[in-house]
């Protein structure tokens, strides 16, 4: 007993990996078998992750911000070790990972073709994701970071719809391609500070004023192009304007439950890159270069909010809209790291509203949009169709699903009383003094935002009734209310009673930063 | 139970009641409404228990009912939220709970409760009617159910849990949540009907045009929660120092104190919610939906929201303001108010649609309400915000009756009219007398009809508030539009009710059943009577009979108190002059009307068009806004930045990539490389041909061969030893 809750962590993290081995030897063609197993297999991280934020203390204590902590050494000769940890910023961000994917399993029942090798990848995609929000060795991050982008490579190019090639290698090509620059840095920060390990990091590089390594550049110089190596690693990844039309492709071209696990996780890498490694390792670049950072945020907001309106493919205003709300977390970074070395109380109550609005934001965001993709998908395997102009009226034929669509909509909307709501307003209010020109202009893309969600409301279940659907389409089914039920429940709770996430975000956020 | 709790049920009755019904009872049509009516009717039973404890409490304005709990932790402290009743919160609750109570009872009739099901309805589409046999055997068509019977008390509950929060709360930031719930809920409800195109852009079109407002209103809350660290009523409003603080800081825009930039972008939510110019385009379209939600929307919640957050936050907004000169959002509301008040009252004139008058009525009235702030007349507003909304949600009801008793006109008598037109109606009050006697007393009272409708008293102190300021523009604009409210209330009046009727249909029109008509007769009385309580004491004749009781009672919400100082009889007979005017001249204009046409429409000629059109407002923002906003996020942003621009680049760096590879084979691999290898291969082959050659088993050869190796390798050895 001692051993499981002394490895908590690796636990959440190897139990995917280890059902996929296991899933090698199960036989191919007992598709419901393969699909229970993977299923049951995801619900055992989800289970520990809540063992853990039970035993989680939401304060942080003095001189260590992280708990459930593993250390093993690896590659001693470089000093990278297997470090794992928690805190309020990762932990959520895990919650969300382990609730995602046994719904993402369980939306992908439908699929018919290779469901084993389909299952392998899911589960190893979750390793991946998990990976990088426990990590606490910067080797071991990029580890993970890239480990993730194997699966989703091939769930997009072999269970993704016509134009998967292109969209498959746009992805990985384009986060790879930001991964050279971050790979580099990584190593130069390795060598010049002796250790991988964050703790130690966090200490000394900022610090830091002279290179072990002479490469006959300023100390500073150096730091600014490491700065800009991760920080153009992780925009890609968020994506933030203008480096976002990957998503479009990817999200639209995977399939339903790898477009759910995109929007609602793999993004969240990038934003959770920027927290984790930009904020506390770049502290004085970050602060410096805060204002470009929040012009690219509002850009996303409103660009984000401007491209999914002019859609008419469904799933396409879908994943625009994940730029439009992943500028706000991007917003919140930007104005938090405006404030990085405020001292003034006002300040830091800004700062911290910032944050806390930006995390919870990432957390809303991978409910709502794995919900809105999730819905999209609903309706692609029943229509076979994504043009939103080849549907009307639908709410008359599918009163449930049309009330489970308008639900989550107008949570990806920000309507007050559901969850997105609070985080954005968070990032208003604390970006709002920092960052004052920005967020009014935010409000242009926030505007918007209500024209594409009514745009789709409208054009898929409002008007006449497109004849063409008369008695063809059946409402949702049991499995599919299974998938989207706990994610309205999520929604309506942390709409209405935010406190319980917003703590554990909030004392970190206030502890770190 | 203690009263903060008893207030705190009040909301959430309604939501426990939308809960029920979409979960439990979206089948059961009885069920349903049972539901709606017992959250609605506990609600209502609260506030007036809420409201019986609020006017015993003295001092109730400084020591209001209150109780709040955290709710976002935010740094070290955190947000609180919480209830809150005081004087205004108190009226407000009175007049909600009084028409919600009305309108949901209303609602049980107006959607043919306990009538068949038609044959051809579909979700989505108002009822076509059924067709029944009686004892003879004759068929007959009648109304039929609304197939979505229960969705439509479940969203109706929900409108009224959005309302009553927002005026139960005691901050900004849950007055805001009620608010866009509302906003869902009117978005909702005017596309109830969605199958219709009609409906189905009308809904778009209130949900977006008020978001405008919505986000400037988001801003205003931020700022003013980054500059005072709360939100709540309390302690900014009741806060001198904080409301003088915010008055002297100025803002990024240049001129501006915080107050007045705070002020401003909650004024702007304000026009939009309440529907002021510019943003007034949307109401009008939301007759769209039922008719009892027209009557939430005009007078119930959504509207009325608008208003109450600018009385609300009025101490903020008028910070700084000695009684003569204007603060800059004051000065706002003061020309908005006004301009708004006129313009929508001459649209209102050349309207034939008995809704469509209404809505513009609503917005002329608001304006009133807006401008009254303006100039100051905090206590006026809010008494026009009462009685209007009992007056005006009587009005709409009684529209929905004579709707109703037209539709059945037109069923039973196959007529292809619009039932809504009042060019086909006409001597609708033989055949309506309920009907036609409640919306008399609603279309006098928003007349001003003088001493005995609620209306009279209310604009009258809006009058003589806005004459007492010395605004005399903003004065003479709301008395023109006193005049052009009265006319066209009687036009109205004439053409439904009075004369011959114009079409068949109004001829085999019938009233309404009890569970339609009681709603109007209660809220007839309150249309009469709610002016009584603010009397004011100089009134000739009757001032001081009756204490002025809103006077006292909402006016104890200002931190200084004003001393009303305007005796002049010049507002008072301006008032009365209006009135009486504009009534008689709309029955002499329209008592004669025989035809289905309106006689003023050859002599106004192109004047009447502009009217009839709405200045063309909507064609000059689809012009001005829509079509520009689309063609940024079609062209500009898809098409130019996103494919050509942002991708087009990726692609030529991708095409690079590609090409350097093929370049690097054609100009490396191919020639030098390849080259290379072949080469060795080739010079191989060359050499052991030559070698070969060497070897051809001729003695003479070999010994060639080896003398003239021993040769140079002599003259090797000679070089490199002898002379080296």
């Amino acid at each position: 007993m001692d051993f499981l809750a002394n490895h908590l962590l690796s636990l959440i993290l190897f139990t995917p990996t280890a059902a996929a081995l296991v899933m090698l030897i199960l036989p191919k063609e007992k598709t419901a078998l393969l699909r229970f197993f993977a299923f049951s297999a995801s619900l055992i991280p989800l289970a520990l992750t809540l063992v853990v934020w039970a035993g989680f203390d939401p304060q942080p204590s003095a001189g260590m911000p992280f708990q459930f902590v593993e250390k093993a050494e690896w590659y001693s000769a470089i000093q990278a070790s297997y470090h794992l940890g928690v805190d309020g910023i990762s932990l959520p961000m895990v919650l969300l990972t382990t609730l995602l994917t046994p719904l993402a399993i369980l939306a992908s029942y439908s699929i018919e073709e290779r469901v084993k090798s389909y299952m392998i990848l899911f589960l190893l995609l979750e390793t991946g994701m998990l990976g990088v929000f426990l990590a606490l060795d910067l080797l071991l991050f990029f580890v993970f970071w890239e480990v993730g982008l194997v699966p989703m490579y091939f769930l997009i190019a072999q269970w993704g719809s016509k134009n998967r090639n292109y969209a498959a290698l746009k992805f990985v090509l384009y986060t790879m391609g930001g991964s050279l620059g971050l790979l580099l840095a990584i190593q130069l920060m390795g060598v010049a500070v002796g250790s991988f390990d964050l703790l130690e990091l966090y200490q000394r590089w900022p610090a830091l004023n002279e290179l072990s390594v002479p490469i006959g550049l300023p100390v500073s110089t150096v730091k600014a192009i490491a700065f800009w190596a991760f920080v153009v690693a992780f925009a890609i990844k968020v994506p933030v304007w203008p480096f976002h039309t990957w998503l479009p492709d990817a999200h639209t071209e995977a399939p339903t439950a790898g477009s759910m696990i995109l929007a609602g996780v793999l993004l969240k890498l990038g934003a959770f890159g920027f927290l984790r490694l930009v904020l506390p390792l770049f502290p004085s670049e970050s602060q410096q270069y805060a204002g470009a950072l929040a012009f690219l945020g509002v850009a996303a907001i409103i660009f984000g909010a401007l491209g999914a309106w002019a859609q008419n493919d469904f799933k396409r205003l879908v994943a625009y809209s994940s730029i439009n709300h992943m500028g706000f977390v991007v917003l919140g970074i930007a104005a938090a790291a405006a404030l990085l070395n405020t001292t003034s109380p006002v300040g830091l109550l800004d700062k911290n509203i910032a944050l806390n609005g930006a995390v919870l934001q990432m957390f809303n965001h991978g409910l709502s949009a794995a919900g809105m993709f999730f819905l999209v998908g609903v309706l692609y395997e029943r229509a076979h169709t994504r043009d939103l102009n080849d549907f009307g009226g639908l709410y008359a034929v599918l009163p449930v699903y049309g009330s489970v669509l308008i639900f989550t909509a107008m949570a990806s909307l920000g309507l007050p009383g559901l969850n997105g709501f609070v985080s954005e307003f968070l990032v208003v209010r604390g970006a709002w003094p920092v960052m004052t020109l920005a967020t009014a202009l935010a409000m242009i893309g926030l505007f918007f935002t209500g024209a594409y969600i009514l745009k789709a409301l409208k054009m898929v279940l409002h008007g006449p009734l497109n004849p063409r659907w008369q008695g063809r389409l059946s409402d949702m089914s049991r499995r599919e209310m299974i998938v989207i039920a706990p994610l309205m429940i999520l929604m309506l709770v942390l709409g209405v009673w935010p406190a319980w996430l917003l703590d554990v975000i909030n004392r970190a956020v206030a502890f770190l930063f | 139970m203690s009263v903060e709790l008893t207030i705190v049920l009040i909301p959430l009755l309604p939501l426990l009641a939308f809960f029920t019904i979409v979960l439990l009872a979206h089948r059961n049509h009885a069920l349903s409404h049972w539901l709606a009516l017992i959250g609605a009717g506990l609600a209502w039973l609260l506030s007036m228990l809420v409201f019986g404890r609020a006017i015993q409490t003295e001092e109730l304005s400084r020591h209001p009912f209150a109780a709040a709990i955290e709710w976002l932790p935010t740094g070290s402290t955190a947000l609180q939220i919480g209830v809150h009743i005081d004087p205004l919160s108190a009226v407000t609750l009175f007049f909600v709970a009084w028409t919600v109570l009305m309108i949901f009872i209303y609602s049980i009739g107006y959607h043919n409760y306990g009538q068949p099901k038609g044959e051809h309805d579909r979700p989505g589409l108002p009822p076509h009617g059924a067709e029944i046999q009686d004892a003879q055997g004759h068929a007959h068509r009648v109304p039929s159910i609304e197939p979505m019977y229960a969705r439509f008390f479940a969203l109706i509950s929900l409108f009224a849990f959005a309302m009553y929060l927002l005026v139960v709360t005691d901050n900004l930031l849950t007055l805001y949540m009620g608010w866009e719930i509302m906003g869902l809920c009117s978005y909702l409800l005017i596309g109830f009907w969605y199958g219709k195109e009609s409906a189905r852009n009308a809904m778009i079109k209130a949900f977006l045009t008020t978001r405008v407002g919505d986000v400037f209103m988001l801003l205003g809350l931020a700022a003013l929660y980054s500059l005072t660290g709360t939100l709540n009523y309390q302690a900014i409003l009741n806060n001198p120092a904080v409301l003088n603080g915010l008055a002297g800081a100025a803002s990024p825009l240049a001129g501006i104190s915080w107050a007045g930039l705070i002020g401003i972008l909650l004024i702007i939510g304000t026009i939009g919610k309440s529907a002021q110019f510019p943003l007034h385009i949307w109401l009008p379209d939301a007759m769209e939906g039922p008719t009892p939600v027209s009557a939430m929307i005009h007078a119930a919640t959504m509207v009325s929201a608008g208003v109450y957050l600018v009385i609300r936050f009025f101490p903020l907004l008028s910070v700084g303001w000695d009684g003569h000169s204007l603060t800059l959002p004051m000065l706002v509301m003061g020309t908005i108010g006004a301009f708004t008040a006129l313009f929508a009252a001459t649209i209102a004139v050349a309207q034939n649609d008995i809704k469509r008058v209404l809505a513009y009525s609503t917005i002329s009235q608001l304006g009133y309400m807006i401008a009254a702030l303006g100039v100051g007349a905090y206590v006026a507003a809010a008494f026009h915000l009462v009685t209007h909304a009992f007056f005006k949600a009587l009005l709409f009801l009684g529209s929905g009756s004579v709707i109703h008793g037209m539709e059945h006109g037109v069923l039973s008598t196959g007529e292809k009219i619009d039932p809504q037109n009042m060019l086909y109606m006409g001597g609708l009050r033989k055949k309506m007398p309920l009907t036609f006697w409640t919306f008399l007393a609603g279309g006098l009272a928003l007349s001003g009809f003088p001493l005995i409708t609620a209306g009279f008293w209310s604009k009258d102190e809006i009058l003589s508030g806005a004459y007492a300021s010395g605004q005399m523009l903003i004065f003479w604009t709301l008395a023109v539009a006193a005049l052009l409210t009265a006319f066209y209330t009687m036009r109205q009046i004439t053409l439904t009710f009075l004369g011959q009727p114009r079409s068949l249909s109004a001829e085999h029109a019938h009233e309404s059943r009890p569970v339609m008509t009681i709603p109007l007769v209660i809220l007839a009385l309150f249309a009469v009577t709610a002016g009584w309580v603010g009397i004011p004491e100089y009134f000739p004749l009757v001032g001081g009979a009756l204490p002025n009781w809103f006077e006292e009672f909402v006016g104890s919400m200002l931190l200084t108190h004003s001393e009303k100082s305007h005796h002049s009889l010049l507002p008072l007979t301006v008032s009365l002059v209006v009135a009486l005017g504009g009534l008689l001249l709309g029955w002499l204009t329209y008592r004669r009307a025989l035809k289905p046409e309106d006689p003023l429409e050859k002599p106004l000629g192109g004047v009447y068009s502009l009217l009839r059109n709405k200045y063309y407002v909507d064609e000059f923002y689809q012009l001005v806004f829509i079509r520009p906003a689309r063609w940024l996020a079609e062209t500009v942003t898809d098409r130019w930045l996103d494919r050509a621009i942002i991708d087009g680049a990726l692609h030529s760096i991708a095409g690079f990539g590609v090409w350097l590879g093929k370049s690097l084979r054609r100009w490396i691999d191919l020639p030098v490389i390849n080259g290379a290898g072949d080469l060795t291969a080739v010079g191989t082959r060359n050499l052991g041909a030559f070698l070969r050659s060497l070897q051809s088993g001729r003695v003479q050869v070999y010994a060639t061969v080896g003398l003239g190796l021993a040769a140079v390798v002599a003259i090797l050895i000679y070089f490199l030893w002898v002379i080296g």
